[in-house]
């Protein structure tokens, strides 16, 4: 693995200030003798009950604008975490309040052991990665590289040669040692993408965070970033977090997912358990392309209905309203099947084919489920009918979108 | 293709025509003038051909105190009005509160007459029998002498001239310099932030790389402005400046036009073009220096 090695200058910043708050004397040179040599960062991450109100523009209106609501989570060190939320939903200020830029209203961050919860930016030994990049347009690669490592002082900051070194490196990680002489203005996007990740990587983060590090490219290239990201995020183990909207770039890459609505953590896990098990409707709904397909149902003696159609045993429910959401793959073409939809067409995708139907109780207008394309030809007439496979499955509370946990 | 190229110069005449009768012919006709002695308007005659015009006006002390006052107007009030601005622009893109009212208060003197300013400055710089003026007042509270600003010493005067235009070309810089800083980018700054970047730094690294195109404009502007301030001078010491030793250079072009010694239009033409090609080398350099360190 790549020497990335520890991050002294900023460690050590972070001791003194610890040490002078408790009253402690610190020994000179006391951190300074940590081993330079193969020392990982690896830096997990607490967030305790961190809370951000904006107050709003809108005087009259009155109530702050609570951006991020009660955010309390731990991230496992050398994890890449990808948040993920509709826009709006406060997963760009968790990110700004990560990075220090912006303060909490209340609630801790902690690295590891220290509480950063009032260090500003530059102590913290984060690097951020903008939605635009933020590349200085009037330096060169090699320049905007080198710029945070030109910002130390003191003994801290390092020779002319061993910058360009390090810039080398952090250029190498993220492939790109040929561009160092052009203008970021001479770069295509992904490239200025890569100029921005090690010009972040270069001061060796403690963590590295990422705004929607993909919305500026063309879909192709997002593929080929993404897998970029997980290698460097691999090859560096920094402990890394990125923000996006877009579920699947989330769920591709991440080691743990955090989903946001409002302001409000709705579930963190690994994406496959938030995608097998969603926590509510949200998770459910945001999850999954083609999205779940929603219906209304009731729960009378033991049967899931949806319509008139008992469609599945339930167990372990009393009888109420509810709402179910089946994933498109969820369904099982069936001569006898109990769930009975309205064919509209029949969409070709090659391996996979997308039967699109309606139904009288479906909160979408069209339902959309996935079958082999080899049982096509089971599908005639007007109607179709499915078989459902139960771990597909969800059932919410009808009013709070809650998951209601059964035995289907 | 040659259609096209019929049809863009047709769209280019009109502009080329007024240039042509307004700038270009005029330029050349002075550049003729100046080198026709004697020439008479009346007559139109004139009694010879040749560099004297040149000769006499580069011994006429009244023209070289007309480049002396021009040149320290210039080289003084140029990067002092910039870095004046750029101070007052940068600290109006820091607050918050008032800053709409501060922007109206510095650019008011952009909407107001340069004459009625000049008779502001006159009544709080000048010393009557009657009254020592605002200045003076001040200057006396402190201790101080009191100096007649208007009719006194030359420096006296040159410093109530160079303040008096440094004041009227500020706002206009203010406005220039205040929409530049806040076109730059907030994520450059946040960028510096966390890289943990010097305020000084940012300053020089960032803030004035991004907004050098406009202080740029603002200099080469600035300096063909003063090579031909004129009116400034008259607001503040009326129409015989060379009685009072603060003419510039377009004020001896006026005054061998039309003033007291009036009727000189080969001087006059002489002395222009002397201007021209002043302010032509400066515009070069200020040129070349900016390919250095003008970032578009």
């Amino acid at each position: 693995m790549r020497d990335f090695g520890v991050n002294s200058e900023i460690w050590v910043e972070i001791q003194r200030k610890n040490n002078y708050n408790n009253k402690k004397e610190i020994a000179p040179g006391g951190f300074v003798n940590v081993k330079k040599e193969t020392v990982m960062i690896r830096m997990k991450v607490v967030l305790s009950n961190l809370t951000k109100k904006f107050p709003n523009r809108d005087k009259k209106a009155g109530a702050d604008v609570v951006a991020v609501n009660g955010f309390s989570f731990e991230i496992p060190d050398g994890k890449l975490v990808g948040l993920l939320g509709p826009s709006g939903c406060g997963k760009s200020t968790t990110l700004h309040l990560l990075s220090g830029l912006q303060k909490p209203t209340s609630g801790k961050i902690y690295f590891g052991d220290d509480d950063v919860t009032n260090l500003p930016p530059e102590h913290r030994g984060v690097g951020l990665v903008f939605q635009n990049y933020a590349l200085y347009p009037h330096l060169t690669v090699m320049q905007n590289i080198v710029f945070p490592l030109e910002n130390q002082k003191g003994k801290d900051r390092l020779t002319k040669e061993q910058m360009r070194e390090k810039a080398y490196e952090a250029a190498k990680l993220v492939q790109i040692e040929e561009l160092m002489e052009r203008k970021p203005s001479e770069l295509s996007g992904g490239q200025q993408q890569r100029v921005a990740i090690a010009r972040a990587l270069v001061k060796m983060p403690k963590i590295l965070l990422l705004d929607e590090p993909l919305s500026n490219l063309d879909a192709r290239l997002r593929l080929q970033t993404r897998e970029e990201i997980r290698r460097i995020q691999r090859e560096t183990g920094i402990t890394t977090v990125f923000v996006t909207h877009d579920q699947e770039e989330a769920m591709s890459i991440s080691d743990l997912i955090i989903v946001m609505k409002e302001g409000v953590v709705q579930q963190i896990g690994e994406p496959q358990s938030v995608y097998d098990d969603p926590s509510n409707l949200f998770v459910a709904k945001f999850l999954g392309t083609p999205p779940i397909n929603v219906f209304e149902g009731t729960v009378r003696g033991g049967k899931l209905y949806i319509g008139e159609e008992a469609v599945l045993e339930v167990t372990g429910i009393s009888d109420r309203d509810v709402a179910v959401a089946i994933r498109p793959e969820g369904f099982v073409l069936a001569e006898t099947g109990a769930f009975r939809l309205d064919l509209t067409r029949v969409e070709v995708m090659g391996r996979d084919v997308s039967v699109v139907s309606t139904h009288p109780f479906s909160e979408n207008e069209t339902i959309r489920s996935i079958i082999r394309a080899e049982n096509m030809s089971e599908i005639r007439g007007t109607t179709v009918r499915f078989d459902l496979i139960p771990q597909k499955v969800f059932v919410f509370d009808k009013e709070t979108g809650a998951r209601i946990r059964t035995d289907l | 293709m040659e259609e096209k190229n019929y049809k863009a110069w047709l769209y280019l005449l009109p502009a080329l025509l007024f240039l042509g009768a307004f700038m270009v012919y005029p330029l050349i006709d002075v550049f003729i003038y100046s080198l026709e002695e004697g020439y008479n308007f009346a007559s139109q005659s004139f009694s010879g051909i040749g560099t004297y015009n040149y000769s006499y006006i580069l011994h006429d002390t009244f023209f070289l105190q007309a480049v002396k006052n021009t040149f320290i107007l210039v080289f003084i009030t140029v990067p002092l009005s910039t870095g004046i601005a750029l101070l007052i622009s940068l600290g109006l893109n820091s607050i918050k509160k008032l800053r709409e009212l501060f922007q109206t208060v510095y650019f008011l003197p952009y909407v107001t007459n340069t004459l009625a300013v000049g008779l502001v400055f006159m009544i709080l710089f000048q010393k009557t029998p009657y009254s020592d003026g605002f200045v003076n007042l001040i200057i006396q509270f402190f201790g101080g002498e009191a100096i007649d600003f208007i009719d006194g010493p030359y420096w006296a005067k040159m410093f109530v001239l160079c303040f008096y235009t440094i004041w009227v070309v500020m706002p206009f810089k203010i406005l220039i310099l205040t929409s530049a800083l806040a076109s730059v980018n907030g994520d450059y700054y946040k960028a510096a932030k966390v890289d943990g970047t010097s305020r000084f730094r940012i300053f020089t690294k960032i803030t004035l790389p991004m907004i050098s195109p406009s202080l740029f404009y603002l200099v080469i502007t600035g300096f063909i402005g003063a090579f031909k301030a004129y009116s400034d001078a008259v607001a503040l010491f009326g129409t015989d400046l060379n009685a009072a030793e603060m003419n510039t250079i377009v004020g001896y072009v006026y005054d061998m036009l039309y003033g007291d010694s009036g009727g000189y239009p080969s001087y006059a033409s002489a002395a222009a073009i002397v201007l021209f090609a002043i302010v032509l080398t400066i515009t070069v350099i200020n040129l070349m220096v900016s390919k250095k360190h003008v970032h578009y």
